[in-house]
C-alpha cells in the first residue's frame, strides 16, 4: 500500500474512533445529569418570605429552606453589645458583629442552624456566651453565631437573605426586590 | 447475505398484508368512529408547540374543564419552563397568588394560603369519591397525562405509515373531536342511558361528559375566533404539553442524535469495508 | 499462520497482572484473536447488539431506580416525577421503555438467524438451551418491569398473567395467592415485582457469560453450516467482526433513536397512562407486541389449563429443536423445503402477534387455531420428517470456497 494510501486508512480509522469516542462523552451527559437536583427540588428550594413581626424581643425562632435550619435571633439591646463587646482578633473565627448582620437592621441575626463542626444542630438560648450550644462535641457560639469554644472551625453560616421591608427578610436570594 | 433479507421482508409484509385484506372491517369491542386527523404544530420531526395557542388552551383548561378536571401532576412552575406556554417567572407567580391551596398553618389548623410557583394545581375535589359523587358516579379523569392516554385504532396499514410519518397525535386527535363531537338530539334510534350525552367520537357514544364548551364562552384577547372548534384545538394542544412538556427538548436532541448516529454508520461502514479488503 | 495469535502484552504491568489474574489474555482470545468464521453475514451481528442492549437495558435501569417509589399509591406519580423533573429523565425512561422492544426485536432475529442456519445443532445444543433459558428470563423481567409503572394495563396485565397460575389443578389458587402476597395483586406484588426486575437482568448477565462461554467452545456456526476446517476459514474476530458489527450496532441505534426520540409511545398502550384503577377493567387487555405471539397461542385454545400448558410448551418446545430436527445438514442454504416451511414459520410467528393484539372472537380466533397448529406442527411433525424425506444440496467443500469460489 502506498504511504497515501496509508494515510487515508489511518484518517478514516481516527475519524471513526473519535466521533464514537464524542458518542460516548455524549451519552455520559444525561447519565451524570440526572443525579443533579431534578425540578421540583429546586423549586421546593425556592427563597422563602419571612414574617418577622410574631418574634418577640430576644426569642429564636427556627425555619427551613432548602431542607436547612435557619435560625431567625431577634436580639435585645444587651445581646447586641455582648456581641459587639469582642476582641475580634481573638474569635476562632474572626468576624464583627456587623458582618454578620444587615446595615439597619442590627437586631435581627440570620444563620443556618448547623454546626461547622460536623453537621447537629446546636442548641439555642444555651452555652455560656447566651448563643448557642452544641451538644454532639461541646462546640459554643455566641449572640452573633460566632464560635467561640469547641471543636467547631467556623462561625455558623450566613444564608443569602434580604430585607424586603422592615419586617420581611426572603431567605434565599441577596436580592431585595419585591415578590 | 444471498437472498435472505429480501425474502424477510417479503414475508412478513405478505404476513400483514394477507391478514389485513382478509378480517379488514371486523367490529370492534365497542364500536368507535377515528377522529378527524388535525394539523398540529407540534406534529413531526421539527414540531413545536405554539405558545400563543398553549396560553390560550390554559385559559380553558382554567376557566372552564378545571371546575371538575384536576391536573394534579402539573405545577405553576412548568408554565414558565421552556418549549411550554413561555409565561415568565413573575406572570407564574402571579397565577400561583391567584390559586388558594391546602395548608395547615403553625398550629396544624387546615387553611387555604395563596399559591407558590412550585404547587401543583390544586385538584377541585378533595378526593376520588367525592370527585364521583358530584358528577354523577363518574369521577372526571385526571387531566396530566390525559393527551397520552387516549387513543384510537389506527387500523391496517395506516400503523405502518405512522411508524414514517411519526403520527404521535392520536390523543390531541380524540380530545379535540370529543369537544366538537356532542349531538343533541342524538340520531335517531339511539338509545341515550340517562344522564349520559351523544358523542359521535365517545367509544359507546354515551359519554358521561356535558358538553364543556360553547361558542364565545371564554374570552381571547389575541383575536383568535371564540368558536368551540377553535377551543378545542387549543385546549388539545395545551393537554399535550401537559402531558409531554419536553416535546420540543426531544425532537430536537432527536435530530441530532440521529444525524449522529447516521455518520458514525458510514464512518464504521468505511472501516469495515477497508478493514475487510485484505481478505476479500 | 497457524492458530489464533497469543496475548503478548508489552507492558510490565500488563505481564506482571497476567501472572496474577490472565484475564487480559482471557479477552484476549475471547474477543481479539478469536478465530471466527470468514464468511459470517449481518444476521451475526445480533448477539453483539443483545449484549449492547442488555447493558443498556442495566444502565439506564439503575439510574431509573434512583428516583422510582415502588408503592402502589406512588408509583405512577413517582415515574411521572421522572418523566418531567429529574433532568433528561424522560430520555431514560424512553430509553429504558424502549430499549425493552429493541432488545427483544433483536432477541427474536437472532433466534431466527439460529433457526434457519441450524445454529441449535450437534455440537451446539448447550448453547442452544441456555438461549431459551436467556428467552424466559427476558419475557419475566420484561413483564415484572412493566408492572412497576403500575397503570391500568400494567395492573391489569399483572392480573391475568398471575392468574394463570390458577389453572394448576390442586395447588394453583395457592400458588397465586403466593405470588400476589394478597388476596389481589397489591402493594406486596408490586414490590417484590421491583425487587425481581432489579435481579432478574444480573442473572440474565450470568447466562449471558455462560452462553458466549458455549459458544466459544464450539466456536460460531456460520451460513455455510459447516465447520472451519483451515486457518484460511477463520479471521481474528478483532478487527474483522468487531467492526462489522459496530457497524451494525450504530445502524440499530439509528432505529432505537427513532423510537426514543420520535414515536415514544407508538408500540406502549395508551392506558397505560392512565393510574391502575383494580375497580375498572380495560376495555381490552393486552401485552407489550413480543409478548402477543404466546397471548394468541393462550388465547387459541378453548379450555384454562391446556391454554395455560400450550403458552408455556410453545417456549418451551423450543429447547428439544435440537433432537426434533433429524437433519444431518445444519443450514436452511442447502434445505430448499426446510427453508420455506421455515419461512411459513415466520408468517405464522407473526401472524400470531398481530391476532394476539386482537379481540378473541369471531375469525380472528379461527387463524389464531390455524397458526397455532402450524406453529406446533413445526417442531413436532414437520422438522422430524423433513429430516427423513428431505434431499438437501450438496454441500461446499470449505468456508473459504463458499465465499471465494473455485479460486480458494
Amino acid at each position: 500500500m502506498s504511504s497515501a494510501e496509508h494515510t487515508r486508512r489511518d484518517f478514516l480509522y481516527i475519524a471513526t474512533a473519535a466521533v464514537a469516542g464524542v458518542g460516548g462523552a455524549a451519552i455520559l451527559v444525561p447519565l451524570i445529569s440526572q443525579m443533579n437536583p431534578d425540578a421540583s427540588t429546586v423549586a421546593a428550594g425556592a427563597p422563602v418570605v419571612i414574617d418577622l413581626k410574631p418574634i418577640a424581643d430576644g426569642q429564636i425562632v427556627k425555619v427551613f429552606w432548602r431542607s436547612k435550619p435557619i435560625f431567625i435571633f431577634h436580639r435585645t439591646k444587651k445581646e447586641i453589645e455582648e456581641a459587639k463587646d469582642v476582641n475580634v482578633n481573638s474569635l476562632p473565627d474572626p468576624a464583627t458583629d456587623a458582618q454578620r448582620t444587615k446595615p439597619g437592621h442590627e437586631q435581627w441575626l440570620v444563620v443556618i442552624g448547623i454546626c461547622t463542626h460536623l453537621g447537629c444542630i446546636p442548641l439555642a438560648h444555651q452555652g455560656e456566651y447566651g448563643g448557642w450550644f452544641c451538644p454532639c462535641h461541646g462546640s459554643v457560639y455566641d449572640t452573633a453565631g460566632r464560635i467561640r469554644k469547641g471543636p467547631a472551625p467556623k462561625n455558623l453560616y450566613l444564608p443569602p437573605y434580604a430585607f424586603i421591608s422592615d419586617t420581611k427578610i426572603r431567605i434565599g436570594e441577596e436580592s431585595t426586590k419585591p415578590a | 447475505m444471498v437472498m435472505n433479507m429480501p425474502r424477510a421482508i417479503f414475508a412478513t409484509v405478505l404476513a400483514g398484508s394477507l391478514l389485513g385484506l382478509i378480517v379488514p372491517a371486523y367490529a370492534q369491542l365497542s364500536e368507535q368512529v377515528p377522529p378527524p386527523a388535525l394539523k398540529w404544530s407540534f406534529a413531526g420531526p421539527f414540531g413545536k408547540y405554539d405558545e400563543a395557542q398553549l396560553q390560550r388552551g390554559f385559559k380553558i383548561y382554567r376557566e372552564v374543564c378545571s371546575a371538575c378536571h384536576s391536573m394534579n401532576l402539573v405545577s405553576f412552575r412548568n408554565l414558565a419552563e421552556p418549549g411550554g406556554p413561555g409565561f415568565s417567572a413573575t406572570q407564574v407567580a402571579q397565577i400561583a397568588s391567584e390559586y388558594r391551596i391546602s395548608d395547615l398553618d403553625d398550629q396544624g389548623n387546615p387553611i387555604q394560603r395563596p399559591g407558590q410557583p412550585a404547587d401543583h394545581f390544586p385538584p377541585p375535589f378533595p378526593n376520588e369519591l367525592a370527585a364521583k359523587a358530584a358528577n354523577g358516579g363518574t369521577a372526571p379523569p385526571d387531566m396530566s397525562t390525559l393527551a397520552n392516554a387516549r387513543t384510537y385504532q389506527r387500523g391496517f396499514p395506516w400503523f405502518l405509515f405512522d411508524f414514517i410519518t411519526q403520527y404521535q397525535e392520536e390523543g390531541p386527535d380524540y380530545i379535540a373531536a370529543i369537544v366538537t363531537g356532542f349531538r343533541d338530539p342524538p340520531p335517531k334510534g339511539f338509545q341515550l342511558p340517562p344522564g349520559a350525552h351523544y358523542n359521535v367520537y365517545f367509544p359507546g357514544h354515551a359519554i358521561a361528559m356535558p358538553p364543556p364548551l360553547e361558542a364565545g364562552q371564554v374570552k381571547y384577547d389575541d383575536g383568535t375566533p371564540e368558536t368551540v372548534e377553535q377551543y378545542s384545538k387549543d385546549v388539545a394542544a395545551f393537554l399535550m404539553w401537559a402531558a409531554e412538556p419536553h416535546l420540543v427538548q426531544r425532537k430536537r436532541i432527536g435530530f441530532q442524535v440521529i444525524i449522529f448516529l447516521i455518520v458514525l454508520s458510514g464512518l464504521l461502514y468505511f472501516t469495515k469495508k477497508k478493514v475487510w479488503s485484505a481478505v476479500h | 499462520m497457524s492458530g489464533p495469535a497469543s496475548y503478548q502484552p508489552q507492558n510490565k504491568f500488563l505481564q506482571w497482572l497476567e501472572k496474577r489474574l490472565p484475564i487480559g489474555g482471557l479477552m484476549y482470545d475471547s474477543f481479539v484473536s478469536y478465530p471466527t468464521p470468514r464468511n459470517l453475514n449481518y444476521w451475526w451481528t445480533f448477539g453483539g447488539i443483545l449484549s449492547f442492549m442488555l447493558g443498556v437495558q442495566i444502565i439506564t435501569g439503575i439510574v431509573l431506580a434512583m428516583h422510582y417509589t415502588p408503592q402502589v399509591d406512588m408509583a405512577f406519580n413517582s415515574v411521572e416525577g421522572i418523566m418531567r423533573d429529574v433532568n433528561y429523565g424522560w430520555l431514560l425512561r424512553y430509553a429504558h421503555a424502549n430499549g425493552a422492544s429493541m432488545f427483544f426485536l433483536a432477541a427474536y432475529i437472532h433466534m431466527f438467524r439460529g433457526m434457519y442456519y441450524g445454529s441449535y445443532k450437534e455440537p451446539r445444543e448447550v448453547l442452544w438451551i441456555l438461549g431459551v433459558i436467556l428467552l424466559l428470563l427476558m419475557i419475566a423481567t420484561g413483564f415484572m418491569g412493566y408492572v412497576l409503572v403500575w397503570g391500568q394495563m400494567s395492573f391489569w396485565a399483572a392480573t391475568v398473567i398471575t392468574n394463570l397460575f390458577s389453572a394448576i389443578p390442586g395447588v394453583g389458587d395457592s400458588i397465586v395467592t403466593w405470588l400476589w402476597g394478597g388476596y389481589a395483586v397489591g402493594n406486596p406484588t408490586l414490590n417484590r415485582f421491583y425487587s425481581l426486575h432489579y435481579l432478574l437482568p444480573f442473572v440474565i448477565a450470568g447466562v449471558v457469560v455462560l452462553h458466549v462461554w458455549a459458544l466459544h467452545v464450539t466456536g460460531q456456526n456460520n451460513p455455510a453450516g459447516i465447520e472451519p476446517k483451515s486457518d484460511s476459514d477463520t479471521v481474528p474476530f478483532t478487527p474483522y467482526a468487531t467492526v462489522k458489527d459496530g457497524f451494525l450496532m450504530a445502524a440499530f441505534c439509528i432505529l432505537f433513536a427513532w423510537f426514543v426520540f420520535y414515536i415514544p409511545n407508538y408500540l406502549g398502550h395508551a392506558d397505560n397512562y392512565i393510574p391502575a384503577n383494580p375497580a375498572v377493567t380495560p376495555s381490552e387487555i393486552v401485552p407489550e407486541w413480543y409478548y402477543l405471539p404466546f397471548y394468541a397461542i393462550l388465547r387459541s385454545i378453548p379450555n384454562k389449563l391446556l391454554g395455560v400448558i400450550a403458552l408455556f410448551a410453545s417456549i418451551a418446545i423450543l429447547a428439544f429443536m435440537p433432537w426434533l430436527d433429524t437433519s444431518k445438514v445444519r443450514s436452511a442454504r442447502y434445505r430448499p423445503l426446510y427453508r420455506q416451511f421455515f419461512w411459513l414459520f415466520v408468517i405464522a410467528a407473526v401472524g400470531l402477534g398481530w391476532l394476539g393484539s386482537k379481540p378473541p372472537e369471531g375469525i380472528y380466533v379461527i387463524v389464531s387455531r390455524i397458526f397455532t397448529f402450524y406453529y406446533f406442527a413445526f417442531f413436532l411433525i414437520i422438522l422430524p420428517l423433513l429430516g427423513i424425506f428431505e434431499k438437501t444440496r450438496p454441500l461446499p467443500n470449505s468456508i473459504s470456497e463458499s465465499v471465494l469460489g473455485a479460486k480458494a
